[in-house]
């Protein structure tokens, strides 16, 4: 594996709450290398978007980086003054969020938008910023780009305003690219046209992609490497074939089992899906140290409840944090 | 095309607006103990009923009520309000020798208000804990609270009578005779402590409207963008952030122009000031009925056409509503 | 109340035996500013009702020099241009600043509530005539249309009162408005329908109630804006001359700013204080009201 691009190493991200400090993101390490697309999977409040908005910079004033390293090629962003994240933003690492609807400023053309990332990190005049924005526009595959770049926001479709959001983030050709959820919010036909959108830029661009969601689909659809986040920790981390082929934890595999059409071996026939029972623990049961998926899970023992299982290899380049040493897919639903 | 339709939509509505207050001016004139003949006969020191009927007769007010308002709203077209019997002028002329003041004590006491408001405003949102935060909530109860008339007397005992930086009131010293820009500087040292005054009540208003909807911009989506974005902080909030902020601002300026109007009937008498508020008050008390009710016109065509200039502007602001195609 | 239906209702729980006025006054006394504006509204409407009887100096009669200083003579807030007691003044001024203030507000809240709730509940042509009503009022100047019909029709305490409510309504509307379109489309309102409910059950019974919370907080409020209304138009002298009230007592000493300013000083304070206090207790009524905020 070539040098990682990012690589963050035991970040823990403290939120203040009224019951305490609470870890939203506990202990959290990996790393992404140049041109790879790293899927981020876990169900809502896991702490994915935290993660991602730790490596920007950009949490709520309540969060706060408490120990850990966030290095972008080897610059740590986690002492980085903020006009040098302002520097970096948008320019070396930028984000597409999964709202399109919201996430462009209603009041500015997506052309001005667009130019203004430019202006801001290339220097560039007025009209060669427009000229740019248009090029861009027509990258991320916009008709009639000349046109649509005099357009607001809300005279786009969803699709169209998160081909602009991707066309801001890939302005300047960053080293990483965060995709927060980015097709969430659309249509599944709209979906597969921006993941595919995305694998031709990056086969372009050489652009790292992060992509954050909370469908074990999308990651096989995009990802080459994947890492399951659970109750603000990683539970498993591995190469996609691999995790869907061989899911350790419980967690992954309850995520696999949610998707219809991935496992198509289990049984010719339709079969009901399955869901995981129970929701994620409350934020104040953030880091205790025992395992947090244990209320849920069917292989749930005294170890579980006692003590936090820590990350162990158990094949190359696969990763899991769970006290079972061979759970497999057949165990569990058997 | 979309733009143009829509003001002549809302031109027309200003038009219907006017045309109801004519309306009911006309009725209050009738409803109201005393007409024009009583008015005209104490004025003369008295008159008998042969001549109080000639003068019904000579105003038309012998024919059907509904001859006598189409009557009045045609005279009205032609800007003719009647005439004034207590300062020997036509209305409108008298009207429109007062409306600059008026105009220029409303305007630059709503400047005032809203750049000082949203100052603050922006201000407190970045800092919703801050000390600027605490003074906005403080000064929107005072400024709502105190009446204005006694801030403005206030002002003129500390800045007038205690300390004489400012004059008392008036729009400028009739002592002596200035010209060109001289005589503007005196009617601006003049206009100081009455438009404060006037903005006092609104810059409460203002700065707790874009206190809060600064604070709601401030944790939009396209907000946390525009930081992804690598923007500056400055440009985060006064480039992307104020003008979505900016929004309910503009909105809520025309919704109380005409309670700006009425702070400055108030605000005029305290200092003074020579237009339609001091005039107002001044044909209340010498029953001029046919001034009294001019103004009201008057002033509601100054309501209308702020109004649609609000309109305007935030449609400027606002591409959203600009360039809809519905 | 079972242990298991507990479970289900964790959020309500704390207040589930209680009634909820007691609730909302258990909210509203952990808002210090609102229990401060509550106990200085209470001593002045106290000082106002109470206060002529005991300092029984008439307001009316010239007992001094005009002009007399604050605490000159055994006259704790001295006299007016006409050498009258101003502390008789103010405490009599009280009364009538605060009668016509309530009547006005409470003759603004009914033609609010009124037109508010019509047009919020029909749609088509009513609602259609109501918005343009509420436009219109929006736009007239109000103190001036005010002092028009004070004007014509006389400076008497109900024309005075009139006047001022007759102006002052457009808010309530808006408020009562906006809650109706909320609350119609829900799904208790809905069922009220679907059982044949009338119009006016639904509107009188199922929607105003859940409607009242804003409108209470906004009548508060529209005490404290009536009674500026009310001064306001007493300081033009556009009062009843057979009574004193704030207002007036600043309007009949307008003149004297420079000479002696302490005489309109003291009663436009006490128009303050009492506004002031009223806008912290609908304050607090909002916070208390607010069921958004009563759950934290």
């Amino acid at each position: 594996m070539p040098d990682p691009i990012l690589s963050i190493k035991n970040l823990t991200v403290v939120f203040k709450t009224r019951s305490g400090d609470v870890p939203v993101i506990d202990d959290v390490s990996f790393s992404i290398a140049p041109r790879e697309i790293l899927g981020i999977v876990g169900e809502s409040g896991c702490g994915k978007t935290m993660t991602s908005l730790a490596i920007m910079r950009l949490m709520p004033e309540q969060g706060k980086i408490t120990s850990g390293s966030i290095r972008l090629s080897g610059e740590d962003l986690v002492v980085a003054s903020e006009a040098r994240m302002c520097g970096l933003r948008g320019n070396e690492i930028s984000m597409v969020f999964q709202e399109p609807m919201t996430a462009l400023n209603p009041v500015f053309s997506v052309g001005e938008q667009i130019a203004e990332v430019l202006k801001t990190h290339q220097g560039l005049s007025n009209s060669e910023a427009r000229e740019h924005a248009i090029e861009l526009l027509e990258s991320v595959k916009i008709p009639l780009p000349s046109q649509r770049a005099n357009d607001y926001p809300h005279q786009l479709s969803g699709g169209m305003r998160q081909r602009v959001m991707i066309a801001i983030a890939l302005a300047c050709k960053p080293k990483v690219l965060i995709a927060d959820e980015p097709t969430t919010a659309l249509d599944v036909t709209v979906q597969a046209h921006i993941f595919e959108l995305l694998h031709e830029l990056r086969d372009q661009t050489g652009t790292s992609i992060i992509l954050i969601t909370h469908d074990m689909a999308s990651v096989a659809e995009m990802a080459e490497r994947v890492m399951v986040m659970y109750a603000g920790r990683k539970v498993e981390e591995g190469p996609v074939e691999e995790i869907l082929k061989n899911p350790l934890h419980p967690y992954t595999q309850g995520l696999i089992r949610c998707v219809p059409h991935l496992k198509e071996t289990i049984s010719p026939e339709r079969k009901d899906l399955h869901e995981i029972p129970g929701i994620v623990p409350p934020i104040s049961h953030f880091g205790r140290n025992e395992c947090l998926f244990a209320p849920r899970c069917c292989f749930v023992e005294d170890r579980c409840l006692n003590q936090r299982p820590l990350d162990s290899k158990r094949a190359a380049k696969h990763l899991t944090a769970c006290w079972q040493e061979n759970t497999n897919f057949e165990k569990v639903f058997a | 095309m979309q733009f143009i339709s829509l003001t002549l939509k809302r031109v027309g509505f200003g038009v219907v607006l006017l045309l109801i207050v004519l309306i009911l001016n006309f009725f209050l004139m009738h409803l109201a103990p005393g007409d024009i003949a009583d008015t005209i006969a104490i004025d003369a020191g008295g008159a008998d009923e042969e001549m109080m009927d000639a003068i019904r007769k000579d105003y038309g007010l012998d024919l059907p009520i509904w001859e006598q308002l189409l009557k009045y709203l045609a005279k009205v077209a032609v800007l003719d309000l009647g005439y004034s019997f207590y300062y020997n002028i036509s209305v409108t002329d008298l009207i429109l020798e007062r409306l600059p003041a008026t105009l220029l004590l409303v305007i630059s006491a709503q400047l005032l208000a809203i750049t000082v408001g949203v100052v603050l405003g922006v201000i407190a949102a970045r800092n919703p804990q801050g000390i600027t935060s605490h003074f906005v909530t403080v000064l929107a109860l005072v400024g709502y609270s105190a009446p204005v008339f006694w801030t403005g007397i206030m002002l003129i005992i500390l800045f007038s009578s205690i300390l004489p930086i400012f004059p008392i009131g008036g729009l400028m010293d009739v002592s002596i005779e200035r010209e060109g820009f001289a005589k503007m500087l005196d009617i601006l040292h003049h206009l100081v402590l009455p438009s404060i005054t006037l903005a006092s009540i609104f810059v409460a208003l203002y700065s707790r409207l874009a206190r809060a909807s600064m604070l709601d911009v401030l944790g939009s989506d396209y907000v946390r963008t525009a930081k992804a974005k690598g923007l500056s902080e400055f440009l985060v909030v006064y480039k992307h952030a104020l003008r979505n902020a900016l929004l309910p601002v503009v909105t809520m300026a025309g919704m109380v122009f005409s309670g700006v109007i009425s702070g400055a009937v108030l605000v005029e008498t305290v200092f003074s000031w020579p237009g339609l508020g001091t005039l107002a008050v001044q044909a209340i008390l010498a029953r001029d009925t046919p001034t009294i009710l001019g103004i009201l016109f008057f002033s509601s065509f100054v309501v209308v056409v702020a109004n649609l200039l609000t309109d305007m502007l935030y449609r400027i602001i606002d591409p959203r509503i600009r360039t809809s195609n519905d | 109340m079972t242990k298991q239906s507990s479970l289900f209702k964790v959020d309500h729980e704390d207040f589930r035996d209680e009634n909820p006025f007691m609730e909302i006054f258990r909210m509203y006394l952990k808002n210090y500013s609102a229990v401060l504006g509550l106990l200085v509204l209470l001593l002045i409407v106290f000082i106002s009702l109470i206060g002529p009887f005991i300092y029984s100096v008439d307001p009316f009669e010239m007992v001094w020099l005009p002009f007399t200083h604050p605490g000159e003579q055994g006259f704790i807030l001295g006299t007016d241009y006409l050498g009258r007691d101003l502390l008789a003044q103010i405490i009599h001024g009280g009364k009538v600043t605060l009668a016509v203030g309530c009547s006005a507000a409470l003759l603004s809240v009914v033609i609010g509530i009124t037109i508010g709730s019509l047009s919020g509940f029909y749609s088509g042509w009513i609602e259609e005539l109501l918005m343009r009503i509420t436009e219109f009022f929006q736009v007239l100047p109000t103190l001036l249309f005010s002092m028009v019909i004070v004007a014509l029709f006389g400076a008497s305490l109900p024309v005075i009162t009139f006047a001022i409510g007759i102006v002052s309504w457009t808010a309530v509307a808006r408020i009562t408005r906006a809650e109706f379109l909320r609350i119609r489309e829900l799904e208790y309102v809905t069922a009220s329908r679907s059982v044949g409910a009338r119009d006016i059950y639904l509107i009188m019974r199922v929607i105003l109630p859940n409607a009242l919370p804003p409108i209470v907080v906004q009548a508060t409020l529209m005490v404290g804006s009536a009674i500026l209304f009310e001064a306001g138009l007493s300081f033009l002298g556009l009062s009843d001359p057979n009574v004193m009230s704030w207002g007036a007592i600043m309007g009949n000493n307008r003149q004297y700013i420079l000479q002696e300013g302490f005489v309109l000083m003291y009663p436009g304070m006490a128009i303050f204080m009492t506004v002031l206090a009223i806008s912290l207790v609908g304050d607090g009524l909002n916070d208390s009201l607010n069921p958004k905020l009563r759950k934290r």
